[in-house]
């Protein structure tokens, strides 16, 4: 099958690639460009592991193809980190053991980003349906709850002090 | 979060360090299974069957081998025969010959989805693209798809050779009977002032991780072979492995990628010997991933049951006697867990009279696979919502009932020795003295239940390695692949015991040829039994330090103490030592420190957990709310609270969705109708609330740090708990799971329809 050939930005770098037309955004991003962190659990667009940010939203990227990220910005959580340093997100599934196996949590990652882009002060119930696109198999949803409260807190705190 | 701890002078064990793998877990960088690639690399592919009972007449593949990119094709014909006996392997048996069938069907498929062909191609969709090409004459036969109908006379039989030993030379689809006895039954139900007796079922459920199977195998000309997998239990890997193929065990490397869950489901192999056949035919390396509707069609689910419980109590609520039927779905294999689930069931009560019998039946199913204490949450279900229904009897509180009755110290296990010192009393107090459970309930249709469970927790073998590293700092070598933070707890025993910070121990999970045999992670057993290699491998570590401690302060080893950290000389006046200042000096004191334990684990000590829901009903569409959930279970000692939450917690979700949505639909031909996980429903986060925990700590007087293992009894209680709790909400006993809004508003349609019947009866 002829390639195509696909220009978009990829944790806020231009990245060009090739890819068939019937390759999922999922399957380009971790077969063509080596990025494994996004992960597969279906296939099928059910259990949010393939998450991403597509031009700000979360998409389950088994669910896009991969030519359609022509022009957009993509965002996968190996962008989520600044450097060495740790996003809040990240150092809070971490303090609050918000993970077990950790399969799911790169799409967890993403998807709470996503609401606490846009909120900063949600309340329980809100982070619940913000994620309720996500399964998570080993935690109960407990810790990761508190996780992304918390997060929240500490970042509001954070806007609010400079 | 509440906590009954006991003293603790620990300095290091029941704090809540990060985990050393957290960092690579949250920037994506942590490598699980089907993240492995290597160069020249070939992609497999299974077809499976469209039937549930099937005798395969023919299969022609030229088609797929001649389509371009197509290195190989492989069926059942070129796996070994296998021998059709039982043999160890590790925590389990396994039947060379029918684990051998079931990943490639040989001459019958036994369930829609077996496997029937497998297909190597340079790229996932020409692999693909084959299986349509290949052609399987099939002689579809009926198919058995319940205990009843595969007990009944006349039953189609699914093995034509098996046999059990109760009814002799006759072919039959019941590979076992166990029965356990104590006392006499009629007696006791002769003592009793109240009997209960119900019927229950349950649907097959899956363990339902996240990550799908995947397998990398490499085969190397001189007969070597690495397998990378996502497992539960790199050693079975290799000896399954080699054992369905035919190859050494020694031959086979088996290197465990990160796992994403297993619940007792990552315990077997399914892909594991095919992406080697494979390999070996076409001299790549072949990598195979499943589809999730592979892993629900395909991989191990845990048995449906029918269940059939009768129970006797005196007026105060004293449990005279219990008499148990239950048949457990094997799926298309013998080897359900009915044996533990006949253990299990009344393993929390002193009961005197007990007449327990277990069936282990075949049906036209996937073959069932370990899945969190396997057996027990179905048993469960149906012993706890009787013994629910005679507290109500008797007029008495549910827990108190499960205490008057409860099993304490001295108490005769169903199966064997009297317990040693177990907290099962300990987990019921801990709900009655909860905040949760003082509360009131108020407003309608609204309940509260409580339930309890049991599980027996594994020793087995294990061997660890503990490298002092020169700056002082260590690693922990370890086989037991780390699916919940158990790298963590292995890291903190050996923090605690060489005196060093947490963050300078390195845990690491290595390979087959690197370590000795280490049994499955699995049985809840990776804190309790590697964990006791650890602490000894770092006993063996500091005793080595003493010994390097003494030749440079030429005293006797005897003389060398080791207290809060450091190296002391007991008969001259040498400046004290940390660990870090010796390991520098280690290169002149005669070389490396490492410490090596191996154990084949004694001293199990097994987990009660005790559940307590507050649920919602919506009686117009059956619908089940949980509002409220709090479990209190026996950790021995938490290592790492935080993690002990996180099991309890999960097993806790997973019985919340086994007793609400979860189930394997299948229509009458065989086919499963729900292989997705749209219409197989898990929990999601708005389905539930926070999951309040209890840890109780009640040592496991069989390991040096009390641990007794927390991964599996968690998901015991929670259908039971519901089941009451429903019935306190809307007056109905649910005996059949899952409780969905179709089965609930059902029953509820039917109560009220046989109250306004009666009432109209009353009236006429």
């Amino acid at each position: 099958m002829r390639k195509v050939a696909v220009q978009t930005t990829l944790n806020g770098e231009p990245v060009e690639f090739l890819c068939e037309p019937r390759q999922s955004l999922l399957e380009v991003l971790r077969d063509v460009l080596n990025l494994t962190g996004t992960k597969e659990g279906c296939l099928t667009g059910d259990c949010g592991a393939c998450s991403v940010l597509f031009d700000g939203r979360v998409v389950c990227s088994c669910l896009v193809l991969g030519v359609e990220a022509q022009g957009a910005q993509i965002q996968t959580v190996e962008g989520l980190a600044h450097g060495n340093e740790l996003s809040v997100l990240q150092r809070k599934f971490l303090e609050h053991a918000a993970l077990q196996c950790g399969i799911c949590t790169p799409g967890f990652l993403i998807a709470a980003k996503a609401l606490l882009d846009h909120n900063l002060n949600p309340s329980e119930s809100e982070v619940r349906y913000a994620l309720a696109g996500n399964l998570c198999r080993c935690t109960g949803y407990d810790k990761i709850v508190r996780a992304v409260m918390d997060a929240a807190k500490e970042m509001r705190e954070r806007e609010a002090y400079g | 979060m509440g906590s009954h701890t006991t003293e603790s002078s620990f300095r290091v064990i029941g704090t809540r360090p990060i985990r050393h793998d957290g960092v690579e877990k949250v920037t994506g960088r942590a490598k699980y299974g089907a993240d492995y690639y290597v160069a020249g690399m070939l992609h497999g592919k299974v077809l499976r069957s469209p039937h549930a009972h099937a005798r395969i007449k023919s299969i022609d593949f030229s088609r797929a081998l001649a389509l371009p990119g197509v290195k190989a094709v492989v069926t059942g014909k070129d796996l070994p025969e296998g021998e059709n006996k039982t043999v160890p392997l590790g925590e389990m048996t396994v039947n060379p010959r029918y684990l051998g069938q079931n990943i490639l069907a040989r001459d019958k498929v036994l369930y829609y989805g077996h496997a029937v062909a497998a297909v190597a191609a340079i790229s996932p969709h020409i692999a693909e693209q084959a299986l349509e090409l290949i052609e399987v004459d099939y002689e579809v036969l009926p198919p058995v798809l319940s205990v009843e109908q595969a007990m009944a006379e006349g039953a189609p039989i699914l093995h034509p050779d098996l046999r059990n030993e109760e009814l002799g030379d006759v072919p039959t689809n019941v590979a076992k009977h166990v029965v356990l006895t104590r006392g006499d039954v009629e007696a006791g139900f002769r003592e009793a002032h109240f009997i209960v007796e119900r019927e229950f079922r349950t649907s097959m459920v899956h363990q339902g991780y996240i990550e799908p199977h995947n397998a990398l195998a490499i085969y190397n000309a001189d007969g070597k072979a690495t397998i990378y997998c996502s497992t539960q239990g790199p050693f079975e890997v290799r000896g399954m492995s080699a054992a369905v193929l035919g190859l050494p065990v020694g031959s086979i490397k088996v290197v465990p990628a990160e796992i994403g869950g297993g619940f007792g489901g990552k315990t077997t192999v399914y892909l594991e010997p095919l992406a080697l056949l494979l390999a070996m035919k076409t001299g790549q390396p072949v990598k195979m991933v499943m589809t999730r509707s592979e892993v629900l069609r395909a991989t191990g689910p845990t048995s449906g049951s029918l269940i059939r419980v009768k129970m006797g109590c005196t007026k105060e609520g004293k449990i005279t006697a219990a008499k148990i039927w239950m048949a457990y779905e094997a799926g298309a294999f013998p080897g359900s867990p009915v044996g533990a689930a006949t253990m299990t069931v009344l393993a929390p009560y002193a009961i005197p009279n007990v007449q327990i019998d277990g069936y282990d039946v075949v049906v036209n199913k996937p073959k069932t696979a370990a899945y969190r204490a396997p057996g027990a949450t179905n048993a469960a279900f149906a012993a706890e919502t009787v013994i629910d229904e005679l507290a109500e009897l008797c007029g008495i509180d549910p827990l108190d009932i499960r205490i008057l009755n409860g099993a304490r110290e001295g108490t005769p296990h169903p199966a064997g020795p009297p317990y040693r010192r177990i907290g099962f009393i300990e987990t019921c107090e801990a709900i009655k003295a909860s905040e949760h459970y003082r509360s009131n309930l108020e407003g309608p249709n609204r309940g509260r239940g409580v339930a309890s469970g049991f599980w027996f927790n594994a020793g087995m073998q294990s061997a660890a390695v503990v490298n002092i590293h020169l700056d002082g700092t260590a690693s922990v070598v370890t086989g037991s692949p780390d699916i919940g933070g158990t790298r963590a707890a292995c890291a903190m025993i050996a923090a605690e015991v060489l005196g060093l910070n947490v963050e300078d121990v390195r845990p690491v999970v290595t390979d087959t040829d690197s370590i000795g045999h280490t049994d499955v992670t699995g049985g809840s057993r990776v804190t309790f039994a590697t964990g006791m290699a650890v602490f000894r491998a770092a006993e063996d570590a500091l005793a080595q330090l003493k010994e390097r401690a003494a030749k440079l302060w030429e005293c006797k080893v005897e003389e060398v103490e080791f207290r809060d950290g450091k190296f002391y000389c007991k008969t001259n006046n040498a400046t004290p030592l940390s660990v870090s200042e010796l390991a520098k000096r280690l290169p002149r004191l005669g070389g490396p420190v490492t410490g090596r334990a191996t154990v084949n684990a004694r001293g199990v000590g097994p987990s009660f957990a005790t559940c307590c829901i507050d649920v919602e009903v919506d009686p117009e569409t059956g619908r089940v709310q949980i509002l409220r959930c709090t479990v209190a279970q026996d950790a021995g000692r938490a290592i790492h609270p935080a993690y002990v939450e996180g099991q309890m917690q999960g097993g806790t979700a997973q019985g919340i969705g086994w007793a609400l949505n979860e189930e394997y639909i299948y229509d009458s031909d065989g086919h499963l109708m729900n292989s997705t996980l749209l219409d197989y429903r898990m929990p999601t986060c708005p389905d539930l609330p926070m999951i309040e925990t209890i840890i109780v700590e009640v040592p496991n007087p069989g390991h040096p740090l009390g641990v007794r293992g927390v991964g599996e009894v968690s998901i015991v209680p929670p259908p039971a708990a519901i089941a009451n709790a429903v019935y306190r909400a809307v007056g109905v006993r649910m005996t059949e799971l899952p409780m969905s809004p179709a089965r609930l508003w059902k029953a509820i349609a039917q109560k009220e329809s046989t109250r306004s019947g009666l009432g109209r009866a009353q009236h006429g």
